[in-house]
């Protein structure tokens, strides 16, 4: 067997959530992944994120593609329903989830491969689509599970662990969901919790599409001296711009900030985005300006993380669509089937 | 001497050139006239310039299917005008336009031609190019009536119920049909001895297309989402689940719909999405042609594998790969009952009419709740895209939907373990629940990825094995569940199997024979896994006929292969050229293999 359930003893000090539940609560099964992978820090900080929430755990759909990063909805809210589903096609899935039941949370956890490579184009248009959901890639610029290919958002020039280097220019998923209409884009790095953890909790109650692109060294593959994508390399070159803090309702709000560099945006739960600018000429409302900064940056090998760009009054894909406020999934025979009268009507319009 | 409804005719003009709306006035105001049509549209796959023909059978004895051979052929695009005086039987009518002189070498001695000269006339009466042109096919309307003798005033009518808001284009379009009636009747011998008159064989029949009705079978069957990619010849059922259902699925009170409408990137994101969807508890349906079965064939065998309900209504079209995108075949039935990679098999339907696209598109929606699996409902591009005469459609209010084993928060307080995939009933079917159900009881992890009966992933051969069979045994079940196949047994010695479209020439396939002295017991099969019935029949039978529109003789290697069966005993029929299969076609292949066997054609011999 290959799956350990974690057992459910819990340190009686562990602290409760506002719906008396702890994070604990929130865990999934154990990892299989290799010890010390950056994908591991992406799920406890889903776990963390998500139990700071305090959303029912079963109010969560996960879903994901094939691949390292796709098994990591295993390894969190092991109380709502996940779906590994098709290599690369995830957001076709998830999009057909969410129109569903829109009153579910979704979290969309992919990998580069799986999001830049084999499932480029559905990543493209759920963007599009505005599927209100938070889409977290586990970015490696590797393929783990077929031991160590160069993926598609490896740099050029960064070298495999046996120091070839990679030859093709890097799909940056970040500078494409900008460059699409994604409403909510930040990028983070799984050795910062204390960045990514704020990012998932506004990414999951931002309203509309949400990105977040993590760097998440592969260290069975990926993290030797050479690769743009190793712990040392993101630590050394990572330049945050934007700090966005999530303040729940009723929590006081502390400044530690100077004057001037802080905005707060309104969330549509009524909590705030408390976001801080680390560098004072970064625009997070500007997505085309943004773009040219990452680019920029990024031609100097300095990885820009942190929130990059959102937009509080995005509208969502059910907004667009006009559906029903009821679950899709919610509706019976009364409200979906017109009536063997309107069929005599149909009929009549035929002969 | 004189016939009455019972001729074939041919429209030959340019695509693009307006001819369809003038063209779809002739079955119309036949039917309207008590009189069965069929109607087929044989178009090439361009917006404008290349040859298209438009066929209406006329047949009081309401065979409805193809039959060899041309009657009347109005012949309107010089580029096939060979082809088109060829294919006129002896004693046919060629309406032409005579305002440029047809040439000797294309002069017929056996037919009769019917000159008008459409465009010298037009040019005197409309001065705007673009009208002339678009009333060309106005014209020959208006002299086909007088010809004909259909009732005028019927079609008259329906100009103006066609123009309805746009009233500026009523005056001249009659004047175009009248225009064309009055050089009938002052210059040509009207009416032929080839007529129609008012008959009461159509009765409260109506004219639709399989698309349509399929798509009204999705609305009715409570599909709310539906995800898909435009390909011909299933466009037209996704646009018209949308158009009714903005009709039928808006709040009064404001802009709420229930349903959603995607236009997905491709097939494999409308299939995923379907997917996605029925996973939530949503019912969700996709239409698509061969080329999108291949591509969904990957997320088809995951949602056998994963045991996730799809409908995918499978508008077939000439293959393989590209084909011919805009002629019919039934070049899909393997593809579609073993679609994926790994042991996979899928519960296929296959309508032969209008009632049973709608029957089918919204019980197809019941079968994949109950059975947790893909439903692929089969039509072709001569069922789906062409208006076919048919009964109306039928609704019972009673009817409630089947969503299948599915526990609710309630029920799974009273559930002591639940294991997605344990079989508790014995049917091999297990009980889902959809996300976000209950707090603590009920969640589970879906996967393409062998699991143990509690969803949980596992590479143990027994529980691998386990499952595989379990999916056996829920296709057994499958078996019980789909459309029994429709049989008319009297004893005879050999049998014809046939399905879908191949229904609409058979009963007038089975007269030519019958008067041939060769009487054939006939099943129509309905649904796959195939019930018992099917293979009682050819047990039954020394040897039983098999209708495809395949090359290769599909429907065979299924059966063969499903049933374990001798396949020296089934004999292929097939028809795969592009058009829909004729009555002339079974007959000559059945009664050639009679006289090849030296069989005897009495009717009453038995076996």
């Amino acid at each position: 067997m290959t799956f350990v359930a974690k057992p459910k003893v819990r340190h009686p000090l562990l602290p409760v959530n506002e719906i008396g539940l702890t994070r604990r609560d929130y865990e999934g099964l154990v990892s299989t992944l290799c010890a010390g992978c950056g994908h591991d820090s992406v799920s406890a900080a889903l776990v963390q994120a998500c139990a700071e929430l305090s959303i029912p755990p079963h109010q969560f759909a996960k879903v994901s593609g094939i691949g390292c990063s796709s098994k990591t909805p295993s390894y969190f809210l092991d109380k709502s329903h996940g779906f590994n589903s098709v290599h690369g096609r995830m957001p076709s899935v998830a999009t057909g989830a969410n129109l569903a039941n829109r009153q579910l949370y979704c979290i969309g956890v992919s990998g580069d491969g799986d999001s830049a490579s084999i499932g480029f184009g559905q990543f493209a248009h759920i963007v599009r689509r505005r599927v209100n959901m938070l889409y977290l890639v586990d970015n490696n610029g590797t393929y783990g599970l077929t031991k160590g290919q160069f993926s598609a958002t490896n740099d050029k020039g960064s070298t495999s662990k046996k120091g070839v280097p990679n030859l093709y220019d890097p799909i940056d998923l970040v500078c494409i969901a900008l460059q699409l209409g994604a409403s909510f884009v930040a990028r983070s790095f799984s050795g910062d919790k204390a960045q990514l953890v704020p990012l998932i909790k506004a990414g999951i109650m931002h309203h509309g599409f949400a990105f977040i692109d993590v760097i998440s060294p592969c260290v069975a593959f990926n993290n030797h001296e050479g690769s743009t994508k190793s712990f040392d390399y993101v630590r050394k070159h990572s330049e945050h711009v934007v700090v966005a803090d999530y303040i729940e309702e009723h929590e006081e709000i502390t400044a530690d900030y100077a004057p001037g560099t802080t905005e707060d945006v309104p969330m549509p739960d009524g909590s705030i985005l408390r976001l801080s600018k680390l560098d004072k000429n970064f625009d997070v409302h500007d997505n085309v300006a943004a773009l040219n900064y990452i680019q920029q940056r990024q031609e100097e090998g300095e990885v820009v993380t942190g929130l990059l760009y959102v937009d509080p009054e995005a509208s969502d894909c059910h907004e667009v669509l006009h559906t029903a406020s009821q679950p899709l999934n919610a509706l019976g025979e009364a409200d979906l089937c017109p009536g063997s009268e309107t069929l005599e009507a149909i009929n009549a319009s035929f002969r | 001497m004189t016939t009455f409804n019972d001729f074939v005719i041919r429209f030959a003009n340019v695509n693009g050139s307006g001819s369809a709306s003038a063209n779809g006035m002739f079955p119309k105001a036949l039917f309207r006239m008590g009189i069965p049509v069929a109607t087929r549209n044989i178009f090439p796959s361009n917006i404008q310039g290349l040859p298209t023909w438009f066929e209406v059978r006329v047949s009081e004895r309401g065979y409805l299917g193809r039959r060899e051979g041309v009657d009347i052929m109005v012949a309107m695009n010089a580029e096939t005008y060979r082809e088109d005086v060829e294919i006129l039987k002896p004693g046919g009518y060629l309406l032409h336009d005579t305002s440029k002189p047809l040439p000797d070498s294309l002069k017929r001695p056996d037919i009769h031609e019917i000159g008008i000269p459409i465009s010298r006339m037009l040019l005197s009466e409309f001065s705007d190019p673009k009208q002339r042109s678009l009333f060309k096919n106005v014209v020959y309307i208006g002299a086909l009536a007088e010809l004909l003798n259909i009732e005028f005033d019927v079609i008259t009518s329906m100009v103006a119920t066609q123009f309805k808001g746009k009233d500026a284009l009523i005056q001249p379009n009659i004047h175009a049909l009248e225009i064309g009636r009055q050089y009938a009747r002052d210059y040509l011998p009207c009416p032929l001895p080839i007529q129609v008159r008012r008959s009461n064989a159509v009765g409260e029949k109506i004219l639709i297309d399989g698309n349509t009705a399929a798509a009204l079978g999705a609305l009715y069957g409570g599909a709310t989402i539906c995800a898909w990619y435009p390909i011909t010849p299933s466009t037209s059922l996704a646009e018209a689940f949308e158009k009714y259902a903005l009709q039928y699925r808006v709040d009064p009170d404001g802009e709420e719909r229930k349903f959603a409408f995607i236009q997905a990137e491709d097939e494999l994101s409308a299939i995923g999405i379907v997917i996605g969807a029925a996973w939530n508890g949503a019912r969700a349906f996709t239409a698509t042609s061969g080329p999108g079965i291949s591509l969904m064939t990957e997320f088809l065998g995951l949602a056998y594998f994963a045991e996730i309900p799809a409908v995918v209504f499978d508008v077939q079209r000439s293959g393989p790969s590209t084909g011919m995108p805009t002629r019919t075949q039934q070049g899909d039935l393997l593809a579609a009952a073993y679609a994926s990679h790994g042991d996979t098999k899928h519960v296929l339907l296959f309508p032969s009419t209008p009632v049973e696209c709608f029957d089918f598109g919204a019980l197809a929606l019941d079968l994949a709740d109950r059975l947790q699996t893909p439903v692929i409902i089969m039509s072709d591009l001569d069922l789906g895209m062409n208006d076919c005469l048919s009964d109306p459609l039928v609704w019972d209010d009673a009817r409630r939907y089947d969503r299948g084993k599915v526990l609710s928060a309630d029920d799974l307080e009273k559930v002591e373990q639940f294991g997605r995939y344990l079989d508790v009933d014995g049917d091999g079917i297990g009980y889902r629940t959809y996300p976000g159900t209950h707090p603590e009881k009920g969640a589970f992890f879906t996967r393409g990825t062998s699991r143990d009966e509690f969803a949980r992933y596992t590479e143990s051969p027994e529980a691998y094995e386990q499952n595989m069979q379990r999916l056996l045994k829920k296709w057994a079940t499958a078996a019980t569940l789909i459309p029994q196949a429709e049989i008319d047994d009297s004893g005879q010695r050999a049998g014809i199997l046939y399905y879908g479209t191949s229904m609409l020439p058979m009963r007038e396939a089975l007269d030519l024979l019958s008067d041939e002295g060769i009487s054939l017991d006939t099943l129509r099969v309905r649904g796959f896994p195939f019930g018992e019935e099917v293979y009682e029949f050819i047990h039954r039978h020394e040897f039983v006929f098999v209708v495809d529109q395949n090359r290769d003789s599909q429907m065979k290697t299924l059966l063969v292969t499903e049933g374990a069966l001798d396949p020296a005993r089934l004999i292929p029929v097939i028809y795969y050229a592009g058009l829909s299969i004729s009555a002339d076609t079974i007959q000559s292949q059945v009664s050639g293999y009679f006289t090849m066997r030296k069989m005897p054609r009495l009717k009453e011999v038995k076996l």
